[in-house]
Order: C-alpha cells, then sequence, then structure tokens
C-alpha cells in the first residue's frame, strides 16, 4: 500500500461523484424550485392542496398505497396537430389550400372534412410544419392553429395529458411516485374519477365497481356503527350482499375521507412551460387550470416541511 | 488474489494459500458473528414470510384484508426492509468482519461489535413494527421510520468502526482485492445513508427532489455497498473453496473502480419527472456497467475452470456461483431494460422487481450464505454443518428464485407489452399478469423454507456448540466440587 492515501483519495471521489451528480446538482436544480404560471393561460401553479387533502397523503404514505400505484406519466414526443376552427367565407380557396397540404385527399374527402368543425386537418407534425400548414390554411381565410399535443403510451390511455413534471409534486411530502404498475397510474385520477362517493366505496369494497379488482378493500378505513336518530349522510350505499345488518351503517372514518380529498386532488394536466400542451380555450377562462383540487384559497402554502 | 498466506508448517493442517487455523481470531469473532448470522437468518424467514402472505393477496385480496397491518401496501415493505436491513445486510457485515479479520489477521473487538450488532437488531425490529404500525416514511427501500434510524445508524457505527480498525491493525501490510472492495464499502453506507435520512427526514428537501435522493440511496445501497460486498464474498470465497488464487488481480480491481464509478449513477427511470439529463445520465452510466460484468464473468469462469467437479465436493461453493451467475443475470436484465424500445413502460412493471428480487436473493443472499456455510463451522470449531440438509438448503433456494424470478419477469413482459397497447384496459392487462403472480407465490413459499432451512442449520451447529461447551464448563465446576467434596471426606 505503497500509494495508500492516493487510492483512497481516489476511490472517494469516484464514489463521491454520484452524490455530486444526483444529490447536489439535483437539489441545485429542482430543490429551490418555485411557483410557475400556466402557460397561456399564467395561472399560477401548482397551488398546492388543501390541507385535508394533505393529510390524506399521510393516509396514502401509511397505507403503503404507492406500492401498487404510480404517480409518473411517461411521454415519448411532443407533436403539433393543424386544427381547423372555422372555415370563414371563401370555400374554394380553403379547399385549395386544405389540398395544398394534404394532397394525398380526394377532393370529396376535402369536402367532407369542412362538415363538421373544429376538424384536425394534420396530426403529429413538428412545430414548424404544422405553423407552416396552419399559415396556409389561415390565407384561404379561414382560422386555423396547430395544437401542441404530448404523445406516449400512457397518454393514449388516457391516464394524462401530458407527462409529470417537477412542479406537479412541489407541495407533497413525502413524494411518492411509486415503482410499480400494479394498480393504474394515479397522476390524474381526480380527472378519471372526480368523484368522491365512488371512492369511498371503492376502497369500502374494491370488486364493486371494478368487477374482479386485485385491490385489497380498507375495512378498517369505515365504521359500522348504529343508526341513531336517523342515518348519516355519509353513509355508503352499499347493495345487499355487502349491506350492514338492518340497524346499522357503514361510515367513513376521517382517514377515508382524507384519503379521498387527497385522490381528488390528484390532477397533473395544467399546460406548463416545461411541459406544454394546448388546451381548450373555454376551460381556461373559468377556472385557472392549476386549480384542481376544488378550493379557490389563495396560494398560502408554505413549501413542504 | 495477491500472495497466499505465509505458510507456518503446522503438522495436520491443510496446505495450499488458504489453510485455515482456528486461533485467537476464530474466538474474538465468533459472538458476534453468531448474533448477527442467526439474526441474519431469523429476519431472512420473517421477511419471506411477509413476502409470501403479501404474495397470497394475489389469490384472493380478501385475504387477512381486515387488521391494517397485514394489508399489502403495510406487508411487503415491510418484508423488503426486514430481508434487506434485517437479513442480507446482517449477514454482509458478518462476513465483511470475518474476512477483514482473517485476511489481516487482527482479532475483532469481540464486545464491541456485539453491541453494535444488537443495537442494529434493535433498529430493525422497531422498524419493522413502525411500518406495520403504519409510520412508513414512504420512501422506497428507506420506508424504516425515523426514530428507528438512530439505533440503525449507532449500530453500524460501532460495527464499522471496529472494521476500519480491524483494517488498520492489520498484521499483514498487502492487501488483497477484496479488502478494497470491503474497505470502501465500510465507509460508503454511513455516506448514502446519512445524507439520504438528513435531506428526507430530517431537513427534507422540496418536491421531486425527495424523490432523486431516494432514487441515488437505493441505487448506491443495491448497486455499489452490495455490490462491492457480494462480489468481495465471491472473490474471495472462490478462490479459498478452491484453495487457489484468482484468476486476475487486476480484473478485480478494474471491477471494484468501475463500479464505484458507475454503480452509483444508474437509479432515475426514465418515466421519472425531473429534467430529462437524470435518466439520460442513469441510462449511460447502466449501459457502461457492462464492462464490470463481463470483468466478473471472466474472472470467475476463469478461476473455476478445470475445477467444476469441486461444485460436487464442497458444500459453499455453490451458492456462490449461484451468486456470480445472478450478479450477472441481473446486471444483464437491467441494461436489457433501459436499451429496449419500450423501456419507459417497462421500468414500471414487475420486470423491475423482478431484477431487484434476483439481485437480492440470488446474488447477495445466496453469495452470503454461502459464505456464512464456510465461516460458522470454523467459528464453533466442529465441523461442516449437516452437508445433505446445506444441500437440501441450495436447492430449495435456486428453485425458489427461479420460481419467483421467471413469473416476476414474464408478468412484467405481459404487462408492458399489454401498456403499449391503449385499446385493452389495465384490467384487462392486470389480469394477463395474474398467473404469473400466482406462480411467483410458489417462489415465496420456496424462498421461506430454504430460509427455514437455513436458520435451522446455524442454529443445529451453535445449539451443538454452546451445548459442548456447558457440559465442558459443568463438568470443570463438578470436578472443582468433587475434589472439594474428597477433601473433607
Amino acid at each position: 500500500m505503497r500509494y495508500g492515501p492516493l487510492i483512497f483519495l481516489s476511490a472517494f471521489f469516484a464514489m463521491a461523484a454520484s452524490w455530486f451528480g444526483f444529490v447536489l446538482m439535483p437539489h441545485v436544480q429542482i430543490g429551490f424550485l418555485q411557483q410557475t404560471n400556466t402557460v397561456p393561460a399564467g395561472a399560477t401553479y401548482p397551488l398546492g392542496r388543501a390541507g385535508f387533502a394533505r393529510e390524506g397523503l399521510d393516509v396514502y404514505r401509511a397505507n403503503g398505497c404507492a406500492a401498487c400505484h404510480t404517480e409518473q406519466i411517461g411521454q415519448t414526443a411532443t407533436v403539433c396537430d393543424v386544427v381547423l376552427e372555422k372555415a370563414g367565407t371563401n370555400e374554394t380557396a380553403l379547399l385549395n389550400a386544405i389540398h395544398q397540404v394534404r394532397t394525398n385527399l380526394s377532393a370529396l374527402e376535402t369536402k367532407s372534412l369542412l362538415e363538421q368543425l373544429p376538424q384536425t386537418v394534420l396530426q403529429g407534425l413538428p412545430k414548424d410544419k404544422a405553423d407552416e400548414a396552419a399559415k396556409i390554411l389561415s390565407v384561404a381565410g379561414s382560422k386555423a392553429t396547430s395544437w401542441i399535443v404530448p404523445v406516449g403510451a400512457d397518454i393514449a390511455r388516457g391516464w394524462g395529458k401530458r407527462r409529470t413534471v417537477a412542479d406537479d409534486f412541489l407541495y407533497d411530502y413525502p413524494v411518492m411516485l411509486g415503482s410499480e404498475r400494479i394498480g393504474p397510474d394515479l397522476a390524474n385520477i381526480a380527472a378519471r374519477q372526480p368523484d368522491p362517493n365512488w371512492h369511498l366505496r371503492h376502497l369500502y369494497a374494491p370488486r364493486l365497481d371494478v368487477p374482479g379488482s386485485p385491490m385489497p378493500p380498507f375495512p378498517f378505513l369505515f365504521e359500522k356503527r348504529k343508526i341513531e336518530h336517523r342515518p348519516s349522510p355519509d353513509a355508503l350505499s352499499l347493495p345487499v350482499e355487502l349491506a350492514p345488518p338492518p340497524g346499522y351503517e357503514i361510515v367513513p372514518k376521517l382517514e377515508a375521507k382524507a384519503l379521498v380529498a387527497y385522490l381528488t386532488s390528484l390532477q397533473a394536466d395544467a399546460p406548463l412551460f416545461v411541459a406544454p400542451l394546448s388546451v381548450a380555450a373555454p376551460v381556461e377562462t373559468n377556472a385557472p387550470a392549476g386549480d384542481t383540487n376544488s378550493t379557490n384559497s389563495p396560494a398560502t402554502n408554505a413549501p413542504a416541511k | 488474489m495477491t500472495a497466499p498466506l505465509p505458510s507456518q508448517p503446522a503438522p495436520g493442517a491443510a496446505t495450499g494459500p488458504w489453510r485455515h487455523v482456528p486461533d485467537a481470531i476464530d474466538f474474538s469473532c465468533r459472538l458476534p458473528l453468531l448474533v448477527l448470522f442467526l439474526s441474519s437468518a431469523i429476519w431472512l424467514v420473517i421477511g419471506s414470510l411477509g413476502y409470501l402472505l403479501a404474495s397470497i393477496k394475489f389469490h384472493s385480496p380478501n385475504f387477512l384484508a381486515s387488521p391494517a397491518w397485514l394489508s399489502y401496501g403495510r406487508l411487503q415493505p415491510a418484508a423488503s426492509n426486514a430481508v434487506l436491513y434485517g437479513g442480507v445486510v446482517q449477514a454482509a457485515l458478518g462476513v465483511v468482519l470475518w474476512m477483514l479479520a482473517r485476511l489481516g489477521e487482527t482479532p475483532a473487538q469481540r464486545v464491541s461489535l456485539t453491541f453494535g450488532a444488537s443495537l442494529w437488531n434493535l433498529g430493525v425490529t422497531i422498524g419493522f413494527l413502525g411500518i406495520l404500525a403504519g409510520d412508513t416514511t414512504g420512501f422506497a427501500t428507506l420506508e424504516f421510520p425515523r426514530y428507528s434510524v438512530l439505533f440503525l445508524m449507532l449500530g453500524y457505527l460501532v460495527m464499522g468502526v471496529c472494521g476500519a480498525i480491524i483494517f488498520h491493525g492489520r498484521q499483514r501490510r498487502k492487501t488483497f482485492v477484496a479488502q478494497w472492495f470491503i474497505f470502501a464499502a465500510l465507509f460508503w453506507f454511513p455516506w448514502i445513508y446519512s445524507t439520504a435520512e438528513l435531506l428526507l427526514m430530517v431537513f427534507p428537501v422540496r418536491g421531486v427532489d425527495q424523490a432523486v435522493i431516494a432514487w441515488w440511496y437505493a441505487e448506491n445501497l443495491l448497486t455499489v455497498w452490495f455490490g462491492l460486498i457480494g462480489l468481495a464474498t465471491v472473490f474471495h470465497f472462490i478462490a479459498r473453496l478452491l484453495d487457489r488464487e484468482l484468476h486476475s488481480q487486476y480484473l478485480a480491481l478494474l471491477t471494484f473502480w468501475l463500479l464505484i464509478l458507475f454503480g452509483g449513477w444508474s437509479g432515475i427511470p426514465s418515466t421519472a419527472p425531473v429534467p430529462a439529463w437524470m435518466p439520460s445520465i442513469s441510462t449511460v452510466a447502466t449501459v457502461l456497467m457492462v464492462v464490470p460484468l463481463l470483468a466478473v464473468a471472466m474472472n470467475v469462469h476463469c478461476t473455476l475452470s478445470g475445477r467444476f467437479a469441486a461444485l460436487k465436493e464442497n458444500g459453499s461453493l455453490p451458492f456462490i456461483l449461484l451468486g456470480a451467475v445472478s450478479f450477472l443475470l441481473a446486471g444483464a436484465m437491467k441494461i436489457v431494460g433501459v436499451l429496449c424500445d419500450v423501456q419507459q413502460e417497462l421500468v414500471l412493471t414487475w420486470f423491475t422487481s423482478a431484477r431487484t428480487q434476483l439481485y437480492l436473493f440470488g446474488f447477495v443472499a445466496m453469495a452470503l450464505s454461502g459464505a456464512i456455510y464456510y465461516i460458522l463451522p470454523r467459528l464453533v470449531g466442529t465441523g461442516v454443518a449437516a452437508p445433505k440438509l446445506v444441500r437440501l438448503h441450495f436447492w430449495l433456494a435456486a428453485g425458489g428464485i427461479l420460481f419467483l424470478i421467471v413469473p416476476l419477469a414474464g408478468a412484467g413482459i405481459v404487462e408492458c407489452l399489454g401498456l403499449q397497447n391503449a385499446k385493452l384496459s389495465f384490467m384487462d392487462i392486470f389480469k394477463s399478469t395474474l398467473p404469473f403472480l400466482r406462480v411467483s407465490t410458489m417462489g415465496y413459499l420456496l424462498l421461506l423454507v430454504a430460509n427455514a432451512l437455513f436458520l435451522l442449520n446455524l442454529s443445529r451447529l451453535v445449539v451443538q456448540f454452546y451445548r459442548e461447551r456447558a457440559a465442558a464448563a459443568l463438568a470443570v465446576a463438578t470436578e472443582d466440587l468433587f475434589k472439594r467434596a474428597e477433601a473433607k471426606a
């Protein structure tokens, strides 16, 4: 061991390299991430989860939901579609223009395109090509725009509109992205299934609404109690074979309600600069896209502790 | 490896480079190593029982659904942590300390090591119960709650410092390659563990940064730490058991440098919601690991070549060899996993856990079991553990690994292909993986039996040793008594 100290130092730096790369650098880059704005609406994003949903995150953690569910949407590419929104007045010019951008269409097919608007004229183009095509159509007097569309197997499945990004989990602690899809991805479960009562029933008896579901029931999140004066409004409506004996009702405990509040807050589909996508205009004007958990509270959420 | 041990002619002792003379070193190691090995075997049984119960839930989701602490989401992480920290880490520490003491020809710190091992076990017990009680941290491979970490950290530090002192006080100045591997590993665990615990539990960082640190930790623990210790065990014991030297010390050194350089980088999955450079670097690092894999394959093959008959004679050697083969297979699975076109879907399926289980049960646990079967009889000074039971343990474990890995990998591939087709509902995809998952229950069952047999084999030796000692002590004590009685008379 003549070169003992030298070898020790080299080994030390070799091992520390991954520390610099995957602890220090990510901390510099995403450890100080701040709220951002949706594009182009400019709403603040993310707003952080409401207090009850944040308690639900704890129930999600304690019961190891992340052992079977991921919260990450993959995306293979971002492409552009050209959408024709209004035909304008000069139909001949428009037909010519459409023919110009889609040379393989017959005259009849081109005409049938105009029957129902808005209509996607071209799909899966790079941005410059799509803008060019949209311009050709616009010159013919129509209103055509190029839409940004993320693509990938998860998105085709309807699990999300875009890939998940670091911003989506800014205020969560712990961040549980999961590693295995034994159950479906939950990154956008609130968009797919916004009904809290559905979730409560699903937690109590998963196979009720999803036949053959491998999800274990969570009876310990509910209590069976005697109906005092009148039935509780929270009581689950269950079919006869699962219903409690007469005079009793199944009521979700606070944990179950919190968990459902968390689940119905999971929606990561706001259009962001780092994960662009086009959304229909009317949706933008009513509620900010980032406001996913149906709370209109201002962004007072402190960073996760 | 480097030079053979200096030959001290002793009558009756075997000759050759790895001659073993029981002495003060064995005595100093005995108590702490018995604690580490036995508790490791116990935790392996507990962990594989937990895995088995969790797996049965795929046959019937209502099985043991009612008590919260037996729900899948708690049982599964508890089982994996029991196997990881209770089982393989303890076995690894025991084997490592023995190798340091033996190769350096230095006695170990008997009392401190036993104290450290007890602290570690206390931490694992508290952590295990904590997960079942719902106090998991939510970070994969770091699920033990914060209140158990202090015991684990202190326990490790005691054992790690002892290990460093043993290494420092070595009688033979020239070092073996295995000692490099071990020395690096001794330092690396406290670094990664304290980094992860501090940044995730004590001063939590923001958002996805947490996930990145958890991935970094898991990868460093599995690939670098277990890689270093597992390979040190494989290299050292293949040579020792065959009574020859390792084929190439330089290849082993190459493995060492590349493993510590690339090993820690490969943990970020390609779906991760992080800036794209991180998964990209991970992919590159994973592919670069092909070089150390090839180096290990060559080294093991060439050391073993011409001596395959020894596999039948020696009880430990099949374990070590299965460990080496599993290491190569798991590495190959990982490289194929990141290189294929559908890697974005594949990474979140059962394929990943098949690889992890192959690595843990196949590589680390097997290599260490083989080493323990060599070490323990020498510590207690008896013959080899019942060779037939050892052989049975090997075949049960090998069968368990086969019945576990093949179905899980199959389930992963089926799930990945299904996820490509958006028209297929997720429920249908899951149903197509279900037969595979049900076969894998068989694998967990076999592993449970194998681990129980391991515990039985170890405890038989230990019980035999202490019974003999008790008998001897009794004889001495009573002899004294008789003498006194005679003197009185």
